[in-house]
């Protein structure tokens, strides 16, 4: 149909095998979408989404991690100086600007997702004797990034905070995050 | 096609010569694989592409006995892999064969890229077989990256961890991207089920553009050490039995010093860390993916520092940041895909690097920066090794936006031979 173009108008034929192909398209299109969202998290694994955290064993100074939704969760205990010490800053300085008010529900508790938002690895600082980095809350081996006592991105390649999950305090000693 | 017009085959087994009457594949595999012209003058970086198709038989055949033993379940897979090498017959082998035959394809693999380069194998009229060729490399290492998780080691976690963690640089699609290749809220079982299918899939994908890389090959016929085409019946060899027998020599080469490394130092190319179970809540110290990925790594690595645009005000709330994440997975994807317009970036009409002096020291160099990047990319990225990465990434980009394109214009060549036979005589004269 290519060759004699010139003499020919535009014909019935044109129109048909245009709409037929654009039909075919929308066709392929819309049969791709289920096989493309089936790969989207399943109802059932969406479903296992709260996990319950008892904190009154958790020490001023320390931090528990818990396994939610196949994330380690850091639940930190912190003290008065790292309180003051997150509260006493600059938001300019900051890559994610967010004050600690907006991190945190109580004070002395911050909960955080502890997966480093550059590669996801897990940062360090929960243990004695780990590296804290230069801002004295965690400090991520993998690449360098610096985290503060409010969970902060301070230095290093990641470009956010530590993400803080939905958690909301079902009485003093207990937490449901999710 | 020409079996309508010579129906008669001239085959003496009755047999074939049945066959071939019917379905003309004897006379194919005969003009393709013995007749097929072929210059004579290949040097040995000629055996890769027969050894690298061979080296995907060998993984495939490896795979698929391994499948029959693999549980893809994140609490059962490691130890399955595990029992293969204790407890089932031959299991040692088939994995070690299986682990160090992907390094040694992509050995295969790079030799062979790197062939093309230096000897400009990707010019016209090369350019689509060339093509076809970087995207068998792009699905290699998509099998290779996924292959490498299926263990589920600390290694391979934490690898699946990082890597599909890049996609959630892309601007706002990102972490939904992410989500979906995981299929949960994190790397975890549907993770590690879907990596097994395609890891099942993709080397028979790949098969299939191999397929059309070489019928690309056998339409425009092979390159050769002096980038001049054959013109007369005296620059060419039939490719059995000259090149059968050329190729199968490099193979036992290769092999032999393949089959050293399985049997004597399987473990010598993989991190100790692979040898330990999966926990998502400890991540390794350092977490360094298989060789051949190093290079590419280390582009990723060397950019630390975000760049603002200051569109405040005008569109955006807060100024626009090209993240170093974002940053670094370009380059990174980048520095493959510019291969894939290369055929356009180098536009001398002389092929080969032996007649271009100044390319041939800046194919080098990239090899060098390719060396130098590998090394840097298995190191933490701080200090002298940070610019080392910063260094090579730099020149690998270098010598494809810029210098290859100044010296296609500028580049004063040396006299190429008047045909490929005569270049074998004065080589032969001048000794
Ligand atoms: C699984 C991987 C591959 C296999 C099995 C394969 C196979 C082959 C074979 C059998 C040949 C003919 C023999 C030879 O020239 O060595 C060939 C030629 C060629 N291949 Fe590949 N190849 C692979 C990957 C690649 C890649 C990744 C590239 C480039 C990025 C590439 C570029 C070329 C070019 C340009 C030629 C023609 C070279 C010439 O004759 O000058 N190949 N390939
Ligand atoms: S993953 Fe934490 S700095 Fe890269």
């Amino acid at each position: 149909m290519a060759s004699d173009k010139k003499d020919e108008p535009k014909s019935r034929r044109d129109f048909l095998n245009l709409t037929a192909g654009a039909m075919g398209a929308v066709g392929i299109g819309s049969a791709v979408v289920p096989l493309i969202d089936s790969m989207n998290p399943a109802a059932d694994t969406l479903a296992m989404s709260t996990t319950e955290v008892d904190i009154s064993n958790i020490a001023v100074g320390e931090t528990k991690v818990v396994k939610w939704q196949g994330k380690p969760v850091f639940i930190k205990h912190r003290t008065a100086e790292e309180i003051a010490e997150a509260k006493d800053i600059n938001l300019d300085d900051l890559r994610d600007p967010q004050t600690d008010t907006e991190r945190v529900q109580k004070e002395q508790w911050l909960v955080v997702i502890g997966i480093c938002t550059h590669l996801g690895c897990i940062p360090q600082g929960n243990k004695s004797g780990q590296p804290k980095g230069d801002f004295e809350g965690w400090f991520c081996p993998c690449h360098g990034s610096h985290y503060d006592t409010s969970g902060r991105l301070r230095a290093g390649p990641a470009p956010k905070n530590l993400p803080v999950p939905p958690y909301s305090f079902l009485s003093d000693t207990l937490i449901r995050i999710g | 096609m020409t079996a309508s017009k010579k129906p008669k085959s001239d085959f003496k087994n009755p047999v074939v010569k049945w066959v071939d009457e019917r379905l003309p594949i004897f006379t194919m595999m005969e003009k393709e694989y013995g007749a097929y012209p072929t210059p004579k003058n290949f040097n040995y970086l000629w055996n890769f592409g027969a050894i690298a198709m061979v080296m995907l038989m060998l993984m495939i055949a490896t795979g698929i006995f391994l499948a029959m033993n693999y549980t893809p379940h994140i609490d059962m897979a490691f130890n399955s892999v595990e029992r293969m090498t204790r407890d089932v017959n031959y299991g040692w082998l088939l994995r070690y064969l299986h682990m160090n035959g992907a390094s040694f394809f992509f050995i295969a693999v790079y030799i062979h890229i790197y062939r093309g380069l230096y000897y400009g194998s990707y010019k016209k009229p090369r350019e689509l077989l060339w093509i076809f060729g970087v995207l068998i490399f792009l699905l290699m290492m998509a099998t290779a990256f996924m292959g490498y998780a299926l263990p589920w080691s600390q290694m391979s976690g934490w690898g699946v961890n990082v890597i599909t963690n890049l996609f959630s640089a892309i601007p706002f699609v990102g972490d939904s991207i992410v989500t979906w290749l995981w299929g949960g809220p994190a790397v975890g079982n549907p993770t590690l089920n879907r990596f097994y299918a395609l890891h099942y899939l993709l080397p028979f994908v790949i098969f299939a553009v191999i397929f059309l890389h070489v019928w690309a090959l056998h339409i425009s016929g092979s390159g050769n050490p002096t980038g001049i085409e054959p013109k007369t019946e005296k620059d060419t060899v039939p490719f059995h039995p000259y090149y059968t027998i050329k190729d199968t020599f490099g193979l036992g080469v290769f092999m032999f010093i393949f089959m050293a490394v399985v049997f004597y130092a399987p473990l010598a190319l993989t991190h100790s860390d692979h040898f330990k179970q999966f926990d998502s809540m400890v991540t390794p110290e350092h977490i360094v993916p298989e060789w051949y990925f190093l290079p590419f790594y280390a582009i990723l690595k060397s950019f630390t520092s975000d760049i603002t645009i200051p569109l405040t005000g005008y569109m955006f709330d807060n100024a626009l940041v090209f993240t170093a994440k974002l940053q670094g997975v370009i380059a990174m994807f980048g520095s493959i895909l510019i291969l894939f317009v290369l055929p356009w970036l180098d536009t001398s009409p002389v092929r080969s690097a032996r007649y271009r002096p100044l390319y041939r020291i800046s194919v080098y160099l990239l090899l060098l920066s390719m060396i130098v990047l590998g090394y840097a990319g298995s190191q933490p990225a701080e200090g002298l090794m940070l610019t080392l990465s910063r260094l090579g990434t730099g020149y690998y980009f270098m010598h494809f936006i810029v210098i290859v394109p100044f010296l296609s214009k500028h580049e004063k060549t040396l006299p190429v031979p008047k045909s490929i036979n005569d270049s074998v005589i004065q080589a032969k004269g001048s000794k």
